[in-house]
């Protein structure tokens, strides 16, 4: 089966990180296949920043995202430009200090989205004491909503990814996202 | 022994040319080829080689030629803005048959055009971009494995022949991060170097196949290497019409007579087909999913993957040509390799353009649309 993942947001947040971080942990850990592909502008920081996967029993051959089964949105800009090309049925795993939920409300009832908070940047800030390692809790939100990475394959993945002296920052991160209640978000 | 990996396809372009031998890179940073710099700034040391950044694209060819003359594998990596400013030296590096790589990560031009975004614009500049008459060697990855196999291969390539060789890939392909596995035994191909003494040795006679045998600067032997028209001895020869036609047919025909050695192209699902796609590069990819849905439909469709645009697989093109009732060029481009299938195949087939431009893959259900069209 083959599975989309979108993670959208401003250059800076460690987007294409989570993006890598996730495909190294279904590919060289749960060792099933992924591809991972990045678009982003010619800024360092600021601008949109996404980071997309698919993870696949199968051969990947196509290795673009076109509607994806999950999207991670960690700003409100990313969220409204790629909420559109989410799947009926799709998972939405949104940060929501960062966005205004309200206005997908129609679109999330009438494709019967699922929707996930997961408060990373307010949690890396208290949490861990460290803004930066917000796309790590969210690799733990991600982990714990969803079955496309195992909790081992990415807690290695993870290790393998980050500097040396930010490793139990940044795995503290991680068990702070994985800690997230995985109640869904009812917006009626 | 094998190491996994998941990396990009310019980190395994960095690595495969460790692999392969290199020893010395200059270049000038440019989107999307900059993790290949980047990663040989640090790989190189470490292999008792060297990297230089340089001021611009022009010196960085200059020092790779530099480099290889002084015998030391040599590459540079770029993107079209880069490669356009290579083509004076490129056609140097071709008729002073020295080897070395150049990576072009395509990107959407003319000009600076759209820096992170993929395209492949350049398969003509590869062809005819330097001045006279010369025939290319270029390598087109579709995968992050690929690009590592491919740098060896160029390497290799380019080592044989004593010719320069384009490693031609793409945004798609250098930013796209995949498993690959790189395994401990490698074959690595190196000049023939001369063992004749010095006052006997003639740098531009040909052996049997074409090729010559290069020494280095500092081996004891008299160079003389330029780009004019020269003699067996390397010395010029330009205004003799019979000096020019020996030594530029013999730098053709040492690519064209080695053409079934050097093509590379693989074939699927075609003996049936009515409808083959024919691409390279990361389009090959979007090929392979249209093939498969075709498939599923019931619709006969095969598709041709050609790894070297250059030397073009004339043979092989011919042939399905003769099979299918439509050919189908998949390119992000306007309309460029689909001349030379439109000139192979003659009127054995009907040949179509899919021709995206924009930056994005070309989409499987767009050529499923056109296959349907089709049939």
């Amino acid at each position: 089966m083959r599975t989309e993942i979108r993670i959208a947001g401003f250059g800076g947040q460690g987007v294409i990180l989570s993006g890598v971080i996730i495909g190294k942990a279904a590919s060289l850990f749960d060792r099933i296949n992924a591809v991972q592909t990045q678009s982003y502008g010619p800024e360092a920081r600021g601008g949109a920043s996404r980071a997309e996967v698919v993870i696949s029993d199968e051969t990947i051959n196509y290795p673009k995202v076109q509607n994806p089964d999950i999207l991670v949105a960690m700003s409100h800009e990313a969220l409204i430009k790629y909420l559109d090309g989410l799947k009926e049925n799709g998972i939405l795993i949104v940060d929501p200090d960062m966005i205004v939920i309200d206005e997908i409300k129609d679109f999330v009832i009438k494709n019967n989205i699922r929707v996930y908070y997961a408060r990373a940047t307010a949690i890396a800030t208290e949490e861990v004491g460290l803004k930066i390692v917000a796309n790590i809790v969210m690799i733990g939100a991600i982990t714990k909503f969803t079955d496309i990475v195992s909790y081992d394959a990415t807690k290695d993945a993870i290790l393998v990814s980050v500097p040396p002296g930010t490793k139990s920052k940044n795995i503290t991160a991680f068990e702070a996202g994985y800690a997230l209640s995985d109640d869904l978000v009812n917006l009626n | 022994m094998s190491e996994e990996f998941f990396i990009q396809g310019n980190e395994a372009c960095a690595r495969g040319a460790i692999k392969a031998g290199c020893r010395f890179f200059a270049g000038y940073p440019i989107t999307p080829s900059t993790e290949i710099a980047e990663d040989l700034s640090r790989l190189l040391p470490k292999n008792g080689g060297s990297f230089i950044q340089m001021e611009d694209e022009i010196s960085a060819i200059g020092a790779i030629i530099g480099a290889s003359w002084s015998g030391l594998k040599a590459m540079t990596s770029t993107s079209g803005p880069g490669f356009s400013l290579m083509q004076e030296n490129l056609g140097y590096a071709q008729i002073t048959e020295t080897p070395l790589v150049i990576v072009n990560v395509q990107r959407g031009g003319p000009s600076t055009g759209q820096p992170t975004m993929a395209a492949q614009g350049d398969l003509m500049q590869v062809r005819w971009g330097s001045h006279g008459d010369y025939e290319p060697i270029a390598l087109s990855p579709s995968s992050v494995q690929e690009f590592f196999d491919f740098t060896i291969e160029a390497f290799n390539l380019s080592e044989k022949y004593r010719v320069p060789v384009v490693l031609l890939a793409d945004e798609v392909i250098g930013h796209m991060r995949e498993k690959i596995v790189i395994d401990d035994n490698i074959e690595t191909i190196k000049r023939t170097a001369p063992t004749e003494k010095g006052e006997d040795f003639l740098p531009y006679k040909a052996l049997e196949n074409g090729v010559s045998k290069m020494p280095a600067f500092g081996d004891g032997y008299k160079l003389s290497i330029t780009g004019l028209t020269h003699d067996e001895r390397g010395y010029p020869a330009t205004s003799n019409p019979q000096d020019h036609q020996k030594l530029v047919k013999r730098l053709c025909n040492k690519i064209l007579e080695n053409r079934d050695e050097i093509a590379r192209v693989k074939l699927e699902q075609w003996e049936d087909a009515d409808v083959i796609l024919i691409s390279y590069g990361s389009s090959v990819r979007s090929v392979i999913e249209a093939t498969f849905k075709a498939r599923e439909e019931g619709i006969k469709v095969g598709y041709m993957k050609i790894d070297t645009p250059w030397p073009m697989p004339e043979k092989e093109v011919l042939e399905v040509s003769k099979i299918a009732n439509d050919l189908i060029v998949v390119e992000m481009n306007l309309g460029q390799m689909v001349h030379e299938v439109e000139r192979i195949a003659k009127n054995n087939a009907n040949t179509h353009l899919i021709g995206k431009i924009g930056g994005e893959l070309p989409n499987p259900d767009e050529i499923l649309s056109k296959i349907k069209e089709l049939v």
